[in-house]
């Protein structure tokens, strides 16, 4: 144990061993916590899509119904769907997570520090990259997240999305720019071969405001903080200038 | 470093303004630190109000529900019960009418509830915090008098109640039991820890 | 009534307290009769910014224990408790995480100071060893302080740091076992950090800081020119170019203070984890003693050892790399504490010393910082020779000090402190 630390020490280990899937994350998006009607339609898809499986341990319904400017009675009729969750509680699931582990190999991880953990690009880019795999269990994968165990589970939505060739107006690894149309030529290109119930700019936007939704979750403070700190700055200000002469005006006496 | 040519006015004008604005910082700091004593959201959440359901809860019988850690009686008096407790003399009780706010302001009338058959109490004796005992029965044994009409006797120091939760005289408790705030929500829902609505 | 030597109030409640306590003595000492050079520039800051911090950390520490439950089953759940449920918990957290960073920041700033004007010098040898411990003592604050929250990169980098007293020849396992207090990073291991995170580290820091400011009252602060104004007095005894603590420094500390607070409270409000500097990632993560995160950095502050110690990849004299790594962290440290001893420059401050020991300094600096920014970075080929060329100047700083101080022109030192 202690020897492979040692190793762990000198040869460092990380180098360029990235997270679990390995692939670079194609799709980056602006988290906009001020956006309630973002944030609460996010958190209708995440207590509709992803609660059966993941928990949000440390978020309370009641502080994001406050937060995100939503009635207690609306909370409790269309967000809390099992009798043994009360609007003070946090987003506990009902299902064990050793049944989990024997049917994804892996319990599915709490969510509420996601945000934090990976960042908003990964899990926007995450839930926009699965892609139909037959030689997979769940008969998808991921192309950010490789071999993932979780299903598509937005794919009513989205509809059964294909890697095909095509030109993609994203950059590919490893495909170069063509100048004349400005798109790029790659056989790793993902599109929508049989359509869900959204049309793909649609899904895009939900999958923004769930991916926003976690972003509030991963730091509910960070509403408060952003109010409050223009204030504070704004006094520190005010203190320092008038430190500023009370200092000059004692300063006047030294030569 | 002489005291010639120093402009006190200014001096004490910027020692002043510095000290008022610093002071008011101070505070501001306490702020968060004063009001992180506060109960926590989890502390709310775990005092949040609380439903009993006493469809099942038979005449003349009590049933317990916990609120903020303290148990609430939540009892069904029969009419029997009622004009028992209606007909004790004033002259017995220490707070008859209920005039010590021990109880939210819509809860009235020397049965002390909103419904009459329905009282809901906070079980704790009002001089040390014992839980009384139960005893509806008149004339029970052990509850250290003879007329009794029914009520609650605190076995740890005697003090005893009537089925209002009014405190009788001569016994060390000094007001009556504590009314918690509750509402109805349907006729057999009551919600302990909310206010009726004022609609 | 009481010691007729002592300065005291003429009447009143403070001639009472006089009379039993030598408060008007003490103030005087420390602040209104304390002569500090005149000449003191921006460096000059940190010192007390270093004490304001000291208190932000006792304050907001000592309210995070109220909520945070020293448990491996519970500790990461009740950060996450004071970041949500408690008031104002996030703010309290993050001046908590935050002021860590804040202060070694103040700290090796105040340090450096020290190293441009000759503040360790002769008498101020004391000054400096104390401080040097203070630095110590701070640093296992810090590391104990990690571990609390009990995230990925807290248990891992413990799981590093402790692992390098198993590099001790033949005790180094045992001992490595004895301070976890297990055969592997666990709950109790995490319970005894926090009793030292939370009291004896704390009181042992308080203590230090104390003897720091009582051995630097007694022998009277250095200045920018590294010259004594005790040498030149005026006829009431007072120095020439001295001016006394309060009010001069106190309101200019002050508005030192308000500067501070501006950017500390920046990143307190707007960038509380430090671009994932004072507050890494993988944290976010419960630890778990199967799974290693990608890659393991300590925080800021420690890598630019972090680097000494992975620069050192060759055997020495018998003793393998993985030893002589953790000699050199350790030697780098404690090389700090011979410092008053290897100057021999006959003056103290860099303005009158010659240009060996300009660059010499200017090369030690750029050489922490750059072993700082390869700590946090994986390492490769290129990287490691890096280190270590930073690594032998780092030493070489010290080392050569001797020769290069004594050999060198200095200038003519002025009579008078300058501007």
């Amino acid at each position: 144990m202690k020897k492979q630390l040692f190793a762990l020490l000198f040869a460092l280990v990380p180098c360029t061993a990235m997270a679990a899937g390995g692939a670079s994350v194609p799709y980056s998006m602006e988290p906009d916590l001020q956006d309630q009607a973002s944030l609460q339609n996010g958190m209708k898809l995440y207590v509709n899509y992803c609660m059966g499986c993941h928990s949000l341990e440390y978020q309370r319904f009641a502080r994001a119904a406050h937060d995100l400017g939503m009635p207690q009675d609306l909370v409790e009729e269309n967000l809390i769907f099992s009798s043994d969750l009360a609007y003070n509680d946090q987003l506990h699931i009902a299902m064990d997570s050793g049944d989990a582990e024997g049917w994804f190999g892996a319990p599915p991880p709490d969510l509420t520090l996601e945000a934090r953990l990976r960042g908003t690009d990964w899990i926007y880019s995450y839930l926009l990259s699965f892609y139909k795999d037959p030689s997979r269990p769940t008969g998808v994968n991921n192309a950010v997240f490789d071999l993932v165990a979780m299903p598509n589970v937005l794919e009513p939505l989205q509809g059964v999305q294909e890697k095909v060739c095509a030109e993609t107006d994203r950059p590919v690894e490893g495909a170069e720019l063509d100048p004349l149309t400005g798109k790029y030529q790659s056989c790793e290109t993902l599109q929508v071969t049989q359509p869900g119930e959204m049309e793909p700019d649609e899904f895009e936007e939900a999958v923004y405001d769930l991916t926003n939704f976690l972003a509030y979750v991963g730091e509910p403070s960070k509403l408060q903080a952003q109010t409050l700190a223009p204030k504070v700055l704004i006094f520190i200000f005010i203190f320092g200038v008038i430190a500023y002469l009370l200092k000059r005006e004692y300063w006047r006496d030294i030569h | 470093m002489a005291d010639n040519g120093v402009n006190k006015g200014r001096r004490r004008f910027l020692v002043g303004a510095t000290t008022v604005v610093g002071g008011v910082g101070a505070v501001g700091v306490a702020v968060p630190f004063v009001a992180s004593w506060q109960p926590s959201a989890r502390a709310r959440a775990a005092g949040a109000p609380v439903q009993a359901d006493v469809s099942k809860l038979e005449a003349g019988q009590r049933m317990t529900v916990e609120w903020r850690g303290r148990p609430v009686w939540i009892i069904r008096r029969t009419s029997e019960m009622i004009e028992r407790t209606t007909g004790i003399e004033a002259s017995r009780l220490a707070d008859p009418e209920s005039e010590v706010p021990q109880q939210p302001a819509y809860v009235s009338g020397p049965l002390r509830s909103v419904r009459d058959e329905i009282g809901v109490l906070i079980g704790i004796c009002t001089h040390l915090g014992c839980s009384p005992l139960f005893r509806p029965e008149p004339d029970a044994e052990g509850v250290g008098t003879e007329d009794w009409p029914g009520g609650f006797f605190c076995p740890c120091h005697g003090s005893r109640f009537d089925l209002a939760g009014r405190v009788f005289r001569n016994v060390p408790a000094p007001t009556n039991l504590e009314v918690p705030p509750y509402r109805f929500e349907s006729d057999d829902i009551i919600v302990v820890g909310e206010d009726e609505e004022t609609a | 009534m009481g010691n007729p030597n002592k300065a005291k109030a003429e009447s009143g409640i403070m001639r009472w307290v006089d009379d039993r306590f030598p408060a008007t003595q003490m103030w005087q000492d420390h602040l209104s009769k304390y002569y500090a050079p005149k000449n003191f520039n921006f460096w000059y800051f940190f010192g007390s910014l270093a004490l304001l911090v000291l208190v932000n950390q006792i304050l907001t520490g000592i309210w995070l224990t109220m909520s945070f439950n020293p448990s491996a089953e519970g500790a990461f759940a009740s950060v996450e408790y004071i970041m949500r449920d408690v008031e104002w918990g996030w703010l309290i957290r993050y001046m908590h995480t935050t002021g860590a960073s804040a202060f070694f920041v103040v700290v090796y700033l105040h340090m450096f100071r020290g190293l441009l004007y000759g503040s360790y010098r002769a008498p101020r040898e004391l000054v400096w060893i104390f401080g040097m411990t203070i630095y110590l003592a701070l640093m296992a604050e810090a590391f104990m302080g990690y571990l609390l929250p009990w995230g990925q990169m807290s248990y891992w980098g413990a799981q590093v740091i402790i692992s390098l007293f198993s590099a001790i020849p033949a005790i180094g396992p045992d001992l490595a076992q004895w301070v976890r207090g297990d055969f592997l990073i666990s709950g109790i291991t995490l319970n005894r950090f926090f009793a030292l995170h939370v009291v004896a580290l704390p009181i042992v820091i308080l203590a230090l800081v104390v003897l720091h400011i009582i051995a630097l009252h007694e022998v009277g602060s250095n200045n920018p020119d590294g010259i004594d104004i005790k040498q030149k007095k005026d006829e009431t005894g007072k120095p020439l170019d001295g001016i006394p603590f309060h009010p001069y420094y106190t309101v200019k500390d002050l508005f030192g203070v308000a500067v501070f607070l501006f950017v500390f409270c920046v990143v307190v409000f707007y960038f509380p984890e430090g671009g994932g500097y004072f507050i890494e990632k993988p944290n976010f993560e419960p630890a778990n003693p199967l799974k290693t995160p990608d890659h393991i950095a300590p925080v800021w502050y420690f890598t630019p050892f972090y680097a000494i110690l992975r620069a050192i990849t060759f055997s020495l004299f018998g003793l393998d790399a993985k030893f002589l790594g953790v000699m050199f962290m350790g030697a780098a440290i404690a090389v700090l504490f011979v410092l008053p001893w290897l100057d021999r420059s006959p003056v103290r401050s860099m303005r009158y010393k010659g240009w060996i020991s300009k660059v010499m300094l200017a090369l030690f600096a750029i050489s922490f910082v750059i072993l700082g920014v390869l700590g946090v970075l994986p390492a490769t080929e290129g990287r490691t020779i890096l280190a270590q060329v930073c690594t032998a100047i780092y030493f070489a700083f010290f080392l050569l000090m001797p020769i290069y101080t004594r050999l060198e022109k200095t200038k003519p030192v002025p009579e008078r402190v300058t501007g």
